[in-house]
């Protein structure tokens, strides 16, 4: 039987992990990610699980442990958060590019500098063309779930990628929810045995792994992680309907939200996405047709099938909660991509991109609810007045 | 029965990193690496940082490496081999692997251990991972054409410390890591040098079997970087050992004792004469430099010395 707990979304990766009992945890603590590995720390220090708790001194060694362990068949485990995920950044494209199946908790915290511990999404923004598969989470139950399935993903044969699951910093991490925690056997079962392949302990077998590899190999070894990119897109969606069968959930490449008979939306990752159901609730109440999608699968990208989501809208705005600075309009990446995909399939119709809640920088209802009738406004005159909208930034 | 350190015995026993590789003629670096390889009779899984033992020995798709070998970033050897020993340890007290006698080292040339990859190494061995690093230092980063490091002597010309009109070459003594690594306080840190082959060998045998995290800073000649003969590599090694530029010791639990003391202690310049790198401090405007290189030496050796209760 599953059990109903007050958790807050670190917590609830921290028990994710002592679920999924991995052989190897290497970590640093960095604000807001610090309480999952001291929660994690207690596991260790009261024997709940197996796992080697690397305790590094720097970010950038914890990925290099983690490397290393995961060459040597281990299943592992990290987490970390903004500074600390661009600490790791020259190893973080090594794993992805060594195939190691590692499984990131990443709470998402603004980018220094100027230095501030809060939330936005400039940290996982910057690693998205690493190699990395990247989902976010709405709140700590699917970041609970997340983590779970993700390592169901990374270790999938067709697949060997690593896996960041994202969650919003303070808001979820440290905000106190209702989580549904699974039998510590059926998380178990689901995850299964981790069986490597090509470990560096198999010493009748020596393996040479990270070599020198020139302009007559890399090229190629780049186009395999395409593929094992466009494979992880099948296995996505294979491990959710595993996980929904099992869990009774409803997980996907994205969470459309009243969204089918709408005629303008709003797409918006993680915790934000469900204050936006609240005020697409109280839109519909008045009879306005407003939806909402929610991105689960940042990488790979479904453009496709987000394309086909978004077709049948009049508008659409894009909520942002990064700048990638000096790209078309000063806009925020995922806009930029969104707004690609759809024009890329003939998709066409006014769109804007709100930047919004950057360092932490609070998002009301009220907010959201301007965005909305923004876009109901575009949807009707068919002109968008201002491609990007900073919110409420004074 | 430990494989005798006889010439004989070792001769039998294959070589675990193959002839092919593309290591220069007269390199130190794999002459250090067979020579300690051979020591150890148990199987060995390795790191190595970025450098030119790391590039000239697995140019994919080929591989110089009989043994297991993962090579990860430039200045994190210490780290991955920690995560792998840290795996190692796990899936064994796990039962999901069988426990062997598995010997986990790291390499990793100067540039790589006493700059960029400190860290790293310090919170490794600090850990208490049970690990040998292998320091191979031949005193700048050769790998990169030759750029002056930590480890650096006074007075060398390297291409980022040139011998100037202004400016003679590198400005400073080279830091003692050694002594740093001696004073994390782990079983077994020592200094060493292909030229004395058995000491060499005789002190991995020990790193390995120490029980904890050890240390061994090899000194290993570049010729294109020392500017010297493809043939003059044990010896020109050999006189860093006798002019106590590079003392041979061992630090044992907290113990330190000299493993080498030359029969005459030769002047520096025995040393520096040999090679190119130094040609511009015989210059009579230089001399000053010789002499403050000397003094170096000597307050280093009498403070071994001391260390080493021999004084």
């Amino acid at each position: 039987m599953s059990k109903f707990e007050a958790l807050a979304g670190n917590e609830a990766v921290a028990t994710a992990m002592r679920q999924i009992n991995p052989d190897v945890v290497a970590a640093y603590p960095i604000t807001p990610q610090t309480s999952t590995v001291q929660t994690f720390a207690n596991y260790v220090a009261d024997g709940l699980v197996d796992t080697e708790f690397v305790t590094v001194e720097s970010e950038h060694s914890a990925m290099s442990a983690c490397v290393g362990a995961s060459a040597a068949g281990a299943r592992v485990m990290t987490a970390t958060s903004a500074n600390g995920l661009a600490l790791m950044w020259e190893i973080v494209y090594i794993a992805a590019s060594t195939r190691c199946p590692i499984v990131m908790g990443l709470v998402n915290r603004a980018l220094s500098g100027p230095i501030n511990i809060h939330c936005d999404h400039s940290d996982v923004m910057g690693m998205r063309d690493s190699g990395w598969i990247i989902l976010f989470s709405e709140n700590g139950q699917e970041a609970y779930d997340n983590l779970i399935q993700a390592v169901r993903i990374a270790e999938h044969p067709d697949v060997l990628l690593p896996v960041a699951v994202c969650q919003d910093g303070f808001i979820t991490s440290h905000g106190m929810e209702r989580v549904e925690i699974y039998e510590d056997a059926d998380v178990r079962a689901f995850v299964g045995e981790y069986r490597p392949q090509w470990s560096l302990l198999d010493l009748e077998h020596p393996k040479t792994y990270g070599p020198l590899d020139f302009y007559d190999y890399y090229y190629e070894h780049k186009r395999q992680q395409v593929e094992a990119m466009q494979h992880a897109h099948r296995v996505i969606q294979e491990v959710a309907e595993a996980f929904n069968r099992t869990f009774d959930r409803d997980y996907g490449l994205f969470e459309p939200y009243r969204l089918e008979d709408a005629e303008v939306a709003v797409v918006v990752a993680n915790s934000t996405a469900g204050t936006a159901k609240v005020v697409v609730d109280r839109l519909r109440e008045e009879g306005l047709k407003v939806g909402l999608l929610k991105p689960r699968v940042f990488r790979p990208f479904p453009a496709e099938e987000l394309a086909e989501a978004l077709a049948h809208l009049k508008a659409v705005a894009v909520m942002d909660r990064s700048i990638s600075f000096g790209a078309m309009g000063n806009a925020g990446p995922l806009f930029l991509e969104l707004a690609a995909a759809l024009a890329l399939r003939g998709v066409r119709m006014p769109m804007a991109d709100y930047v919004y809640g950057l360092g932490g920088r609070d998002i009301l209802p009220r907010e959201i609810e301007s965005v909305y009738r923004d876009m109901l406004r575009v949807a009707e005159t068919g002109q968008v007045e201002r491609m990007v909208t900073y919110l409420s930034v004074r | 029965m430990a494989t005798k350190l006889l010439p004989k015995e070792l001769a039998k026993r294959p070589d675990r990193l193959s002839p092919g590789h593309r290591l220069c003629a007269g390199c130190g670096a794999s002459i250090i690496v067979r020579q300690m390889l051979a020591a150890i009779d148990e199987p060995v899984v390795l790191s190595n940082a970025t450098g030119c033992l790391e590039v000239a020995t697995t140019i994919y798709p080929y591989t110089a490496w009989r043994v297991p070998w993962i090579h990860n970033a430039f200045e994190n050897a210490a780290s991955t081999i920690s995560g792998v020993e840290a795996a190692y340890r796990s899936m064994v007290r796990q039962g999901k692997i069988p426990e062997q006698d598995v010997k986990f080292i790291a390499f990793g040339g100067d540039g790589g251990t006493y700059d960029i990859g400190l860290q790293a190494l310090s919170g490794a061995v600090e850990r208490g991972h049970q690990f040998l690093y292998v320091c191979y230092d031949n005193g700048a980063y050769m790998n990169t054409g030759i750029q002056r490091s930590s480890a650096t002597p006074l007075g060398a010309h390297t291409t980022t410390s040139p011998a100037g009109k202004v400016i003679p070459g590198k400005q400073q003594f080279r830091k003692d890591l050694t002594a740093i690594m001696a004073a994390h306080g782990i079983p077994y840190v020592a200094q060493a040098a292909p030229s004395q082959w058995r000491d060499l060998m005789k002190k991995t045998r020990k790193a390995v079997n120490c029980g904890g995290p050890a240390f061994m800073n090899v000194l290993s000649s570049c010729n294109r970087g020392w500017r010297h003969g493809t043939d003059e590599t044990v010896e020109i090694t050999q006189l860093a050992v006798d002019t106590c530029y590079w003392p041979l010791y061992e630090v044992e639990e907290g113990v330190w004792r000299l493993t080498y003391k030359p029969r005459e202690k030769l002047p520096v310049e025995e040393w520096l004469k040999r090679q190119g790198r130094f040609r511009h401090l015989f210059r009579p405007e230089n001399r000053h430099l010789i002499d403050r290189l000397q003094e170096e030496v000597d307050r280093r050796w009498e403070r071994l010395l001391r260390l080493c209760g021999e004084a």
